[in-house]
């Protein structure tokens, strides 16, 4: 694709765009910026924008809907006896198109079809990128003359490019909300579909999961089953695991640090922990299935106690390592921001360092600290590498740490990993995973937000 | 003469032989629902330095941000009434702000001069109003700007230190020659020695005063000794009401209304 | 009586209660002690873990760095590579060269004539010699005819051996047999098999064999998904801050971006992933495991990182500054662009190297949208198929090779090592321009 040299090429125009708009208003001042509205750079930004802004916005619309409108034509004109092959089928003859027409053998001699298509993708291809080139150049040209057509001593420069960055500020400030639109539009459309397939109460209360068994459409039973249960078991069992390990390590670190460590161990300790939350989460699951799990699997042979070599406490144990940093340093925050005036009245009536903190700073640090905890408890549900390289894959229904669970997000990589066809209910499922995923750990984060804001608002 | 003392904007003004300047009609300004200021009629003239008085949360403050539009960017202000420069309406829709804050140029309370050199602190409003084409140009501004301040002899052989490196009184008179430098009209001040030391005050005063040949001047101040030091008029402000105006020297000795009486002699305020 | 008994009692009565304060005391400053050893242990633990993390994958990583080469007396046999004699470089591309490397080892143990023998002794040298003689030639058709001393890779078994993690003694069933350890140890006596630094592991692609494997293609896949993200979300979330903290009005709509973005910030990552499957992959049709996509998603991810950090250092802008350059007559986006911006850089820059280095770390997402195919190409541009260096890490930890267990801790120190590297310099960002307003 030829792509850069227009993007260097609209960028030239655009600059040319800037000195020009910038000469001319320079000229019709009689070479003074005292006689314009604006300073002489905003003429030339005002003329830049008129050159860029139309030519580049052609140029995104071009990127993002060149693919999905080439592939359609390209559909069409297949003849009906392909066009008729079911989906999977069809979208492998068009990665065959696309592969064959990149110049790049698909393994296996091509078909008349296939040659047909790949010409004619081919020949759409580059005559519609010939138009993008000509028309987008043209564009640019276009606005760089309307722009400098328009400047006058009095135009006001200066407000129209603010306007334009304003615009540019909101536009960029809308994204988070679209980013969000967009997550739940995609997984609820998936999952729609996939509800069509599987009614939902199964899904949500079936207790017998086994997605494999759906991947020949034409075997005998091959419907799956997908009772989600065994799933949110094993996520909850190892977030369990992870939480009990995370909170009384995390808690009294936090506590530790607040209130007794000297200043000096504070800044060495403080850093490292955080060092704990930089680590990526693979590198946990590497040391989880490394190290972690057979160390647990030895150590119960010798107890005499059968631990599978991809227990639920390997998986929940590193995961409680990788969880102490966030509520340490949560907890930390907090406890130190509860006033030193309740500190000192209970130091006043003579009680000790540590039935202060447990009877007053702990409590009226509580909201904080289970805000903490909330947040703490979604990153433990929705957290991924640690299981998929550490628990199991079997949907055991079981609430022994000793044995292997599935979780979650174990189950979504499973299922999308690999080449699948998109439409299958095997796929689909994992949509309507990620849609309770997201249900789940959203409802987790409002509430902490909610209760962390609050108790701020009380000390603050 | 003594009808007004009572009733400051149900009657005419005085208005001298000389030229007003910048004249405030019925202004009044809001905060939410709260009423900040209230009907307030006041000019200010030429080549004069006019002292805003009166104790804390009075509304003088407010009335000073009116005159160069500084209450926008307060969120949930308005301003009704009239506020008019050389004749213009500053509150004209047409009229940009930011054009209009060239014109009327502002000190502040704490001297807040930017984390950058001398130089550039004062050049940057030349800069953004395009009012130099050549270095050499914006050089002679800056340059006159720090004399007129008083400030370039200090000054002169560390221009590119930064402004924050300063003295306190150094910092006000550095905020004051980057006023000047955009050669305004109007200057306003808002209590611009309530952070300096009297030795500083006493310097920023002087330039004050020699600052009024060629610029008018309002100046809020916390202390009346100040504004009869500096002021030709003054304006007593209470509650968000303009109560009293008139000729300095006439309103510390003869002051007509009871409040404004009250005030200067220390009985609340 | 009474008194007596009173003026008896008194003193024994006060030891007691004396008594029983001690006692009491006793056990407070116990519960003191106890709470405060909690504290301790609890860090003790914590940090216990992470030095077992770091000794465990740098002792298991470290000798990945080092790799065996077998240093051999190869004759370039024109026999085997051009019979012709047209030096014609089809010819020269498909002869088979390790061949040569195997007639070479075969003159020094000619011993070994069995098929099974044979077998055992090939198995020495990595498949990757191949490739390494027919670059020799390619460059220098000269050497054809010649007798060269030539440096060729090992194969994983052999070092593994040299390295240790395969004993010397044979085992039955194991992965090397007697023979070859006996030939091991006699090509080591004659300093024709040694460890060399492993240049191969940063130069090449990924590999089923783990000794021609390296980090290269994931390194550049990890480098063009950042370019995207940095391109992206840098502008865009300095832009949403800058909206959210200078322009913005209070009102439902900006609460409700706010919202949002703190709510994206804790959504956990593999969701993104969903999204740029469903969004970016089936709705816009863009190439499958391309970085391009790694970047949209990672782009999406790390802005609500960006924003908050990036409102954070705007806010601590002191507004004093504002006005001064408003009543100077700039305008508000002057105001921002001249002063407060670039008051606020460092700590935006703090944030955003911060946002960048979990990114950079991050592959759960990046598992959806099929960046974790086996890519031997190292990809030339962001639209080339490409894996990354964390989704690498995952690919060879799932390996079942001994000898991948320690190119995925060496791959671990790399990754490790460009993370140190962005926090160290955020921290320096952060202490030098740090400003006390």
């Amino acid at each position: 694709m030829q792509l850069l040299p227009l993007v260097i090429a609209l960028l030239v125009l655009t600059s040319i765009g800037y000195y020009l708009g910038r000469g001319r208003a320079l000229t019709m001042a009689g070479g003074s910026s005292r006689n314009l509205h604006s300073l002489p750079g905003y003429y030339g930004f005002y003329v830049a924008l008129w050159c860029g802004i139309p030519a580049f916005l052609v140029l995104a619309a071009w990127l993002a809907f060149e693919p999905t409108l080439v592939r359609a034509l390209v559909m069409n004109s297949l003849p009906p006896s392909a066009q008729a092959l079911p989906e999977g089928e069809l979208r492998l003859l068009m990665n065959e198109v696309r592969q064959f027409a990149g110049g790049r053998s698909y393994g296996r001699e091509p078909s008349e079809i296939v040659i047909a298509a790949a010409e004619y993708y081919t020949s759409l291809k580059t005559t519609g990128f010939a138009a993008l080139i000509v028309f987008s150049l043209s564009l640019a040209v276009a606005g760089l003359a309307w722009g400098r057509k328009r400047i006058h001593q009095q135009l006001r420069a200066r407000v129209s490019v603010e306007r334009a960055v304003k615009v540019f500020l909101i536009i960029s400030s809308t994204i988070a909300v679209f980013t969000t639109i967009g997550i739940v539009m995609s997984l609820l459309f998936e999952s729609i579909r996939f509800f069509q397939a599987v009614p939902p109460m199964e899904f949500l209360f079936g207790l017998n999961w086994s997605p494999q068994t759906a991947i020949r459409a034409d075997q005998v039973g091959s419907s799956g089953a997908f009772g989600a249960v065994p799933l949110f078991a094993g996520t909850l069992l190892i977030s369990l695991i992870a939480m009990t390990v995370a909170v009384p390590v995390g808690l009294f670190s936090a506590i530790y640090m607040a209130e007794y460590a000297p200043s000096r161990v504070r800044a060495v300790v403080k850093p490292l922990l955080e060092v704990l939350a930089g680590i990526p989460t693979v590198v946990y699951g590497f040391f989880a299935a490394l190290t972690v799990a057979p160390f647990l699997r030895d150590s119960g042979s010798v107890l005499g106690l059968s631990v599978a070599s991809e227990s639920a406490l390997a998986a929940g144990l590193v995961m409680g390592i990788m969880i102490i940093p966030f509520i340490s340093s949560l907890s930390d925050d907090v406890i130190t921001s509860v006033p030193h005036s309740l500190r000192q009245g209970s130091y006043g009536l003579g009680a000790t360092k540590s039935e202060t903190i447990r009877q007053v700073v702990i409590p009226a640090a509580l909201p904080g600290i289970v805000g903490g905890v909330l947040l703490a408890a979604s990153r433990a549900i929705g957290e991924t590498m640690i299981v998929v390289m550490a628990a199991g894959l079997a949907a055991n229904l079981t609430a022994n740490p000793f044995e292997a669970v599935t979780t979650v997000t174990v189950q979504i990589v499973t299922l999308l990993v690999g080449d699948q066809e998109f439409d299958s209910p095997k796929t689909l499922a994992a949509f309507a995973l990620g849609l309770v995923l997201f249900c789940v750990t959203l409802v987790l984060n409002v509430v902490a937000l909610h209760v962390v804001r609050k108790y701020r608002e009380k000390y603050d | 003469m003594n009808s007004f003392a009572n009733t400051p904007h149900s009657k005419p003004l005085e208005t001298d032989r000389r030229m007003v300047k910048v004249s405030a009609r019925d202004v009044c300004v809001r905060y939410g629902d709260k009423l900040a200021l209230k009907h307030v009629d006041l000019d200010m003239e030429c080549n004069q330095v006019t002292a805003l008085i009166g104790p804390s949360g009075c509304g003088k403050s407010t009335f000073l941000r009116c005159i160069n539009r500084m209450n926008d960017l307060i969120e949930g202000a308005s301003v009704s009434g009239s506020l008019m420069l050389d004749g213009q309406d500053i509150y004209d829709r047409e009229l940009d702000p930011v054009l209009l804050r060239a014109r009327v140029g502002m000190v502040f309370q704490k001297p807040n001069p930017f984390p950058k050199s001398i130089y550039e602190n004062v050049a940057y409003g030349p800069r953004i109003h395009g009012m130099a084409n050549t270095r050499d140009e914006l050089d002679e501004i800056v340059m006159t700007s720090l004399e007129k301040a008083g400030l370039l002899a200090e000054v002169k052989d560390r221009l590119e230190e930064s402004g924050t490196g300063l003295s306190g009184g150094q910092q006000q008179r550095l905020c004051i020659a980057r006023a000047i430098a955009v050669s305004p009209e109007v200057i306003l001040m808002d209590e611009p020695c309530s952070a300096l030391d009297p030795i500083a005050t006493a310097k920023v005063e002087e330039l004050i005063d020699e600052l009024r040949q060629n610029f008018t001047i309002v100046i809020v101040t916390h202390s009346m000794q100040q504004a009869a030091r500096v002021s030709q008029k003054t304006a007593f402000f209470h509650l968000g009401e303009l109560i009293e105006v008139g000729e300095t020297e006439e309103m510390f000795t003869t002051p007509r209304h009871s409040l404004t009486q009250g005030y200067i002699t220390g009985r609340f305020g | 009586m009474t008194e007596m008994s009173q003026t008896v009692t008194a003193p024994t009565d006060a030891a007691a209660r004396k008594a029983r304060q001690d006692a009491r005391l006793r056990k407070r400053h116990a519960a003191e002690r106890r709470f405060r050893a909690l504290g301790i242990a609890s860090i003790i633990i914590a940090l216990t873990f992470l030095g077992l993390l770091f000794t465990t994958i740098i002792g298991k990583g470290y000798t990945a760095f080092m790799q065996s080469h077998l240093t051999l007396e190869v004759y370039f046999d024109p026999a085997e590579i051009d019979p012709a004699g047209t030096r014609d470089p089809q010819a020269l591309a498909t002869a088979n060269y390790i061949a040569l490397a195997r007639q070479s080892l075969q003159d020094l143990f000619p011993e070994a004539t069995s098929r099974n023998d044979r077998r055992q002794m090939n198995a020495l040298l990595s498949v990757g010699a191949d490739l390494e003689l027919r670059r020799m030639v390619e460059a220098n058709p000269e050497i054809i005819g010649t007798t060269q001393r030539v440096v060729l890779p090992a194969s994983a078994d052999v070092d593994m051996v040299v390295k240790g993690h395969i004993g010397r003694d044979a085992v039955e069933g194991g992965r090397v047999s007697q023979q070859q350890l006996d030939w091991i140890a006699h090509l080591e006596a004659q300093d024709m098999l040694a460890l060399q630094f492993n240049t191969r592991f940063f130069t090449a692609g990924d590999s089923r064999e783990p000794e021609l494997a390296g980090i290269k293609g994931a390194v550049m896949g990890s480098f063009y998904a950042m370019l995207v993200t940095v391109a992206l979300s840098f502008p865009l979330g300095v832009a949403t801050a800058i909206y959210l903290e200078e322009f913005a009005p209070k009102n439902r709509w900006t609460d409700l971006i706010e919202v949002n973005i703190n709510n994206l910030a804790a959504v956990p990552s593999i969701v993104f992933g969903l999204l740029g499957l469903a969004v970016f992959l089936q709705f816009f049709n863009l190439p499958r495991s391309a970085p391009l996509v790694g970047g949209l998603v990672l782009t999406l991810m790390s802005l609500p990182t960006i924003i908050i950090a990036s409102r954070a250092a705007l806010k601590a802008v002191p507004p004093s500054i504002r006005q001064a350059a408003t009543g100077l007559g700039a305008s508000k986006l002057q105001v921002v662009l001249h002063h407060v911006l670039p008051l606020a850089m460092p700590g935006i820059l703090t944030g955003t190297i911060i946002a960048l280095a979990q990114a950079l770390g991050e592959t759960a997402p990046l598992l959806m949208i099929g960046m974790v195919a086996f890519v031997v190409d190292i990809p030339g541009g962001p639209f080339d198929p490409a894996t990354a260096l964390p989704v690498q890490i995952f690919l060879w930890a799932d390996a079942p090779e001994r000898a991948f267990v320690e190119r995925t801790s060496a791959a671990i120190i790399v990754l490790l090592g460009f993370l140190a590297v962005m926090n160290i310099v955020a921290i320096i960002l952060r202490k030098k321009f740090e400003r006390r307003w």
